[in-house]
């Protein structure tokens, strides 16, 4: 599965949240005390939007070159084979995010606990994230202008993640407790787990007809 | 006789064809005698001053805004089963009108929020998830728009509208731990012991009636033009075949 | 595992393509498909492969024995042609053994197993793409016109492959214009064009 996505475009997303949280201070200010203020949700809606860029190749390249066609009809099932795609694309966008998001919460003046519950958040939510992508991809696989649709499909479906992954990093810097959101934001990817392979196979047979 | 009959697309168009204008004419007598009551025949609210009239048509249309997206539902489910043309045409009618209630909603409650509260918009509970709500339907919407295959368009928006149903309700309830809200609570419910008092529930359901019935009209009227077009697009391709 | 197809109907976009379709394909024989562009066949092909539902009749046997062969040959650039063969083999549980390298000798591939496949020639690339039908380990063979692109000394190569195959037992159904020297019959798919009334009223 992990050869398939061999070679696919693995820093940009890096890159792009890079450049998107060093532009933050330039919009809202340098004063510390306000980035700290906003940081968990400036690296929440930075990983979102990185994670977005990529979503359209996760099908779209396979069904240019003909290699969906073949992947539907070779014994796997298709559901897998969605799991595999977000799995690989959760690997080469949703990790190294979540490991660049603390190092790049130094750059935002985030306190120490908050770098602690801002991995463990964007860990835990980062799966759904590829998965909601998965299944958007799949809606949009044959489309003509299938980007930019792409991510007015995505974007309301990111909504539960982002407000439960942000609210454990704000009140995970601020000391409060964290447990209850961290068990809804686990319950939202694990949901997303067990529901969005099958509804995105399910749109992928639509959409190969 | 079941309900599936009306199912049958040449069926469907009979029956509802005297219906559009009996919901209209009733939605129409409905809406005028409602307003006119509420607006001209109610005191105004001790603490709210004549803004509560606003009420008269945020209520209903946040009514309508919501139970749109059922009916989305329920058709798209009943797509997805039982494979009824006319059902898919009837989730496609239904988003659009529900999208415009939304905003209606939406306009109306930021009308009355500015004396009220101060502002015209706050980031409270009821109103993120109206927000979210409607970007869910110009969601839908765009998908529909996108597919030219209308089975497939059915298909992926019925999936599309399942989906978003659970992320919808997921996003409500998300909402409710992010903020709490200025908005007050439902002020309506049939067994809360401190409802509005009756001179403004009555005009209100009647309101709320004229809103229902409006959805219907429009939701038939929108139905059967969807239902038309396709017969047209189906002559012109059987036309096209006898050429070729 | 012989092929059977009974009052078929296939379509694109729901609209109906072909239209009252039966034939047999008996072990060992081929079916060669032909008509002129747009008539229907890669439809059909992709129906029979199990890609989009038939609108109406039925096929057997189900799609998990047949092996699917487009105009794409949904090889990956980014992979050398082995790294390629490799990837299908062990999607169809044929990774270990000589299996990979059996399939290259067929098309001579030996000498470009390391070369990208994104530097493939578009021959070279089609080469690769019919090799990986070994791959499959499945008795039926659907390809859509198998030999464009090809040149004479691979079409030859491409042909004793279809042979082998169908002396195994095997079936083959191809689209294509070129005469493969196959035994097997020939289906007209021009006169099975689905006409107006095979359109569903509304």
């Amino acid at each position: 599965m992990l050869a398939v996505r061999a070679g696919g475009g693995f820093g940009l997303g890096l890159a792009f949240f890079l450049i998107v949280v060093v532009l933050v201070p330039f919009g809202v200010g340098p004063e510390t005390g306000r980035l700290a203020l906003i940081a968990p949700g400036v690296l929440w809606i930075g990983a979102l939007l990185a994670c977005l860029l990529s979503l359209d190749r996760i099908f779209a390249l396979d069904r240019e070159d003909g290699a969906l066609d073949l992947l539907v009809t070779a014994p796997l099932p298709l559901e897998a084979l969605v799991l595999g795609k977000s799995l690989a694309h959760w690997l080469t966008t949703g990790l190294p995010l979540c490991l660049a998001a603390p190092a790049l919460g130094i750059l935002l003046n985030l306190g120490w606990p908050g770098h602690l519950w801002l991995f463990v958040s964007l860990l835990i939510g980062t799966p759904a994230l590829s998965l909601i992508g998965a299944f958007g991809a799949a809606l949009t696989v044959g489309l003509r202008r299938g980007g930019m649709l792409l991510s007015i499909l995505v974007l309301p479906l990111y909504v539960p993640t982002l407000l439960f992954g942000a609210e454990i990093a704000r009140r995970g810097t601020e000391g409060m407790a964290v447990g209850t959101v961290l068990a809804l934001l686990g319950a939202v990817t694990l949901g997303c787990l067990a529901v969005l392979p099958f509804a995105a196979a399910a749109a992928l047979r639509v959409n190969l007809r | 006789m079941s309900i599936w009959t009306y199912a049958n697309p040449v069926r469907f168009m009979a029956f509802t064809k005297p219906l559009v204008p009996v919901f209209g004419a009733l939605s129409a007598l409905c809406l005028a005698v409602g307003l006119i009551w509420g607006f001209f025949f109610t005191p105004d609210d001790y603490r709210m001053g004549a803004t509560v009239k606003i009420f008269y048509i945020h209520v209903p249309s946040a009514l309508v805004a919501i139970n749109a997206w059922f009916v989305m539902l329920i058709a798209s489910l009943i797509w997805v089963i039982r494979r009824h043309h006319v059902s898919a045409l009837v989730a496609r009618a239904a988003a659009p009108i529900g999208a415009t209630m939304t905003v209606i909603a939406l306009i109306t409650g930021a009308v009355w929020g500015q004396p009220m509260w101060g502002t015209w918009w706050e980031w409270d509970p009821r109103l993120t998830s109206f927000l979210i709500l409607f970007l869910f339907y110009i969601g839908y919407m765009a998908l529909w728009e996108a597919i030219e295959n209308p089975d497939s368009a059915a298909d992926l928006t019925s999936i599309l509208c399942l989906v978003g149903s659970v992320f919808a309700i997921l996003s409500r309830y998300a909402v409710n731990f992010w903020n709490q809200g200025l908005h007050q609570g439902a002020s309506m419910s049939l067994d809360a012991e401190e409802n509005v008092s009756d001179v403004f529930w009555y005009p209100a359901v009647v309101t709320m009636a004229g809103f229902v019935l409006l959805f219907a009209a429009l939701l038939l009227l929108r139905t059967r033009t969807e239902i038309r077009a396709r017969r047209l697009n189906a002559l012109l391709l059987r036309e096209r075949m006898q050429d070729a | 595992m012989s092929v059977s197809v009974r009052d078929l109907v296939v379509g694109r976009g729901g609209v109906p393509v072909l239209a009252g379709l039966s034939f047999d394909v008996a072990p060992g024989h081929a079916l060669i498909l032909r008509g002129p562009n747009g008539a229907g066949k890669t439809t059909l092909l992709r129906t029979l492969a199990g890609l989009q539902p038939p609108m109406s009749g039925t096929v057997t046997p189900n799609p998990e024995s047949i092996a699917y062969g487009a105009h794409r040959d949904g090889m990956k650039g980014q992979l050398t042609v082995e790294e390629n063969l490799q990837f299908w083999a062990g999607l169809h549980g044929l990774g270990r053994g000589d299996a990979v390298s059996r399939a290259m000798d067929v098309f001579d591939l030996g000498r470009l197993a390391d070369r990208l496949a994104q530097h493939l020639s578009a021959g070279q690339g089609r080469r690769l793409g019919l090799a990986r039908l070994m791959l499959t380990g499945r008795p039926i063979w659907c390809l859509d016109e198998p030999t464009v692109s090809l040149d004479a000394e691979n079409t030859g190569r491409f042909a004793g492959m279809v042979r082998d195959h169908l002396e195994t037992g095997g079936i083959a159904i191809i689209a294509t214009h070129i005469d493969l020297g196959l035994s097997g019959d020939v289906l007209d798919v021009t006169p099975h064009r689905a006409r107006a009334r095979e359109l569903m009223a509304l």
